[in-house]
C-alpha cells in the first residue's frame, strides 16, 4: 500500500504554504492515504490548521515543550518512528526540510530524493542537478522507503477542503539528546510580501551599489505590491538581508511576474527564476546574460528607468 | 583537536554543464574540475580556526577515484596537515558517503567534521546531515559564523527566515554557505610543500561500508528553455506590454 507521510513545517502558531505544497507533491504520488505530522509545542492550532487541507486523511499532532524550536537533532528519531507505518515521507524543500529530512533519511536507512520538481510514479521522480542545467529522472528501488523533499516552486499550495481531518495526537516517541540548543532567530526582511509565495518580486543585484540606493527597489517594489529579492552579489555586499537571496544558494521561487534589476542573469541566479511567470530584465549592458531568459528586456540604466516605471505603474 | 574536511572533486561552478545528446548523462569530458566551492570554504574555515589556536590539525578526505587526489592536494596547498583518500571508481551516494566518513570519524576522532552543504554536480544537500544522524552528533547547517569556545560552537545559519543561531556540544558535524567566509588562494610554493604532505589510500571496500539502497538515474534531460525574450524601446512600452499581459 502506497501511504505518505508529510512533515509540515510551521513557525509562530502558522502552517508554513510549503506544506500545502508538499501536499500537492503526494496527492500526484496517486497514495491510499496521506497523513501530516505536525510537531508543535502544546496547545498549538497548528494541527488544526493542517487538518482542513484537502485530500488528507489524518494528522498526527506530536507535541512537546521542545518542539517550539525544533532541531533537526530532536525531530529525526521521531520522524523515524513515525516512518514504519508509510511507504512514503516527504518533506519540504525549504531550509527546514532540507535539514531535517537527510538526517531521518540516514535514520532510516535511505538516500533522500532532494527537490522534487515533477512526479512520474510512486518511485520515480524528476530532479534537478547542476544548478539545473540539467534534469535528472530518479527511481527509489522498490524495497527502500521514499524520502524526499518536495520543490515548493514546482507544486501550487493544496486547497483547504471541506471535511477536516481526525486528529491523531500523540506523546514524543524520543528524548531530547540536550546537545543541540536554539539561541535565536534574526529576521532582517521588512514586513511587505514573503518572498517565497508572492505573486509578484522585485529583485536588485551588484548594480544598487549601496544598501541605500537598494531602497529604490524597495520603494518600487512596495507600490508594486511585490516582494523584495535579490542576487548574491547584493546579499554579499551587505545591501540586503540573506533571506532575500533569489537562487541556486537562496530561494527558488515562482512568482507570476519577476523584475530583475541591475542582476547579469548567472547561472545560479537564473536557477532560482525558472519556473517564474514571466521576467522583466533592466540592465544597462545588452549583452547581459539576463536578457537571454527574460521575457521582456529593457536596456538601460536602473537609476533612470525605477523612477520613469514608478510614475507609469 | 582535530578538524575533518571532506571535499568532493566536481566540475568547476564556471563550467556550463550540458546534457549529452544522447541523454546517458552530462558532458564531463575534458571540462575543468575543481574542489566543490562549498568544501573550500569549509576547509578556508577550518584553518582558520587552525590558526586562531583552536584546533591543531586539519585533515581532508575525498571519497571517489584516484583524480580526487589532485583536489586533494589543493587541499593540502591551501594548508590541510594531511589528506585521507577513499578510493572507488563506483558512484558514490550520500549515505554511502556518510558511511564512508563515519568510518573516518572512527579512524580519527575529531572534534568538527566540516562539510559543504551541498555538492554542486548532484545538488543534494545530504551528506552532513547523514552523518550526523549516524554518528548521533549535534549538527549545525548552512554556517555563516562560527564562534569556538570550548566544547561548545555557536554557530548562525542561514535560513529561509533570517539568521538561526543554534549551540552545539562537540564533536558536531557542521556545513558550509557560501558567506562563511572567501577562501585564499594558493601560492606556488604552497603547492610544492603539498606534495609532500602526507596522502593515505584507503579502498573503499576496505572500510566494509553498506552502500544501502542506491537511487537508480533512468534519465538525463536538458531543463525546458524558456521562451526567447523581446527586447523593448521604452518604459512606456513596456509598461504597456505588462498592461496587456493582464500582469499590471
Ligand atoms: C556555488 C555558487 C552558488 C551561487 N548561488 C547564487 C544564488 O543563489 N543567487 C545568486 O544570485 N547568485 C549566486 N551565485 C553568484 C553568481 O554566480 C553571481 O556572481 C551573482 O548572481 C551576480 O550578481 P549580480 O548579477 O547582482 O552582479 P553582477 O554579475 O556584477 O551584475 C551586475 C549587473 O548590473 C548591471 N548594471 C550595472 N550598473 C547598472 C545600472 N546603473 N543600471 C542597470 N544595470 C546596471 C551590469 O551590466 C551587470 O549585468 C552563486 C555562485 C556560486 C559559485
Ligand atoms: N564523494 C565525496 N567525497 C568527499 N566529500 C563528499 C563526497 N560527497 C559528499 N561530500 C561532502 O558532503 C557535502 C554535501 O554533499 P551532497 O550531500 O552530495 O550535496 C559536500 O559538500 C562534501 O563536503
Amino acid at each position: 500500500m502506497t501511504s505518505i507521510l508529510i512533515i509540515a513545517q510551521h513557525e509562530d502558531g502558522t502552517l508554513n504554504p510549503a506544506t500545502a505544497k508538499t501536499l500537492s507533491g503526494a496527492l500526484q504520488v496517486g497514495a491510499e492515504a496521506i497523513d501530516i505530522a505536525v510537531f508543535a509545542e502544546p496547545g498549538s492550532v497548528v494541527a488544526g490548521q493542517a487538518a482542513k487541507l484537502d485530500g488528507v486523511r489524518r494528522v498526527v499532532a506530536v507535541e512537546d515543550a521542545a518542539f517550539k524550536h525544533p532541531t533537526a537533532a530532536r525531530l529525526a528519531p521521531e520522524i523515524a518512528a513515525l516512518a514504519t507505518d508509510y511507504s512514503h515521507v516527504f518533506g519540504p524543500s525549504t531550509t527546514f526540510g532540507k535539514d531535517l529530512m537527510p538526517r531521518a533519511a540516514a535514520l532510516l536507512g535511505v538516500n533522500q530524493v532532494s527537490d522534487i520538481q515533477q512526479v512520474i510514479d510512486a518511485r520515480t521522480f524528476k530532479r534537478p542537478i547542476y544548478a539545473g542545467n540539467a534534469i535528472v529522472t530518479v527511481r527509489v528501488p522498490d524495497e527502500a522507503i521514499v524520502v524526499a523533499t518536495i520543490r515548493s516552486a514546482s507544486f501550487a499550495a493544496a486547497p483547504e477542503g471541506g471535511d477536516a481531518a481526525e486528529i491523531d495526537a500523540r506523546p514524543a516517541a524520543a528524548e531530547d539528546p540536550g546537545h543541540t540548543r536554539y539561541v535565536r532567530l534574526e529576521s532582517g526582511g521588512g514586513d511587505g510580501p514573503d518572498l517565497q509565495t508572492a505573486d509578484r518580486v522585485v529583485s536588485g543585484g551588484r548594480a544598487l551599489g549601496s544598501a541605500e540606493n537598494f531602497q529604490l527597489i524597495y520603494g518600487f517594489a512596495e507600490k508594486m505590491g511585490a516582494a523584495v529579492g535579490a542576487s548574491r552579489a547584493a546579499v554579499d555586499a551587505g545591501y540586503v538581508p540573506n533571506e532575500l537571496q533569489v537562487g541556486q544558494t537562496g530561494k527558488i521561487i515562482a512568482p507570476e511576474l519577476y523584475f530583475a534589476i541591475g542582476i547579469s542573469g548567472a547561472i545560479q541566479h537564473l536557477t532560482g527564476i525558472k519556473d517564474a511567470g514571466t521576467i522583466v530584465a533592466i540592465n544597462k549592458d545588452a549583452e547581459a546574460p539576463i536578457f537571454e531568459i527574460a521575457d521582456y528586456g529593457l536596456v538601460g540604466d536602473l537609476f533612470d528607468v525605477i523612477p520613469e516605471l514608478e510614475k507609469l505603474v | 583537536m582535530k578538524i575533518l574536511v571532506p571535499i568532493k572533486r566536481v566540475v568547476d561552478y564556471n563550467v556550463r554543464v550540458r546534457v549529452k545528446s544522447d541523454g546517458s548523462g552530462v558532458e564531463t569530458e575534458g571540462v575543468k574540475m575543481s574542489i566543490n566551492p562549498f568544501d573550500e570554504i569549509a576547509l578556508e574555515e577550518a584553518l582558520r580556526i587552525k590558526e586562531a589556536g583552536k584546533a591543531e590539525e586539519v585533515i581532508v578526505c575525498s571519497i571517489g577515484s584516484k583524480d580526487c587526489q589532485q583536489q586533494l592536494r589543493t587541499g593540502l596547498a591551501m594548508g590541510a596537515d594531511r589528506a585521507l583518500h577513499v578510493l572507488t571508481d563506483d558512484e558514490v551516494q550520500p549515505l554511502a558517503a556518510a558511511r564512508a566518513l563515519l568510518k573516518l570519524v572512527e579512524k580519527e576522532d575529531p572534534k568538527i567534521v566540516f562539510l559543504g552543504k551541498q555538492a554542486i554536480d548532484d545538488d543534494c544537500n545530504q551528506t552532513g546531515q547523514m552523518l550526523a544522524a549516524l554518528w548521533q552528533r549535534p549538527q549545525a547547517t548552512f554556517a555563516s559564523k562560527v564562534d569556538l569556545d570550548g566544547e561548545i560552537a555557536t554557530v548562525t545559519r542561514e535560513v529561509d527566515a533570517g539568521l538561526e543561531t543554534l549551540e552545539v556540544d562537540l564533536p558536531a558535524v557542521l556545513t558550509s554557505d557560501l558567506r562563511l567566509n572567501e577562501p585564499r588562494f594558493v601560492k606556488l610554493p604552497d603547492i610544492m610543500k603539498a606534495k609532500r604532505k602526507p596522502l593515505e589510500e584507503i579502498a573503499l571496500a576496505e572500510l566494509g561500508v553498506d552502500a544501502g539502497p542506491a537511487l537508480e538515474t533512468t534519465a538525463f534531460e536538458p531543463p525546458p528553455k524558456r521562451a526567447g525574450g523581446r527586447m523593448l524601446e521604452s518604459v512606456q512600452e513596456l509598461v504597456d506590454e505588462l498592461k496587456n499581459k493582464g500582469l499590471l
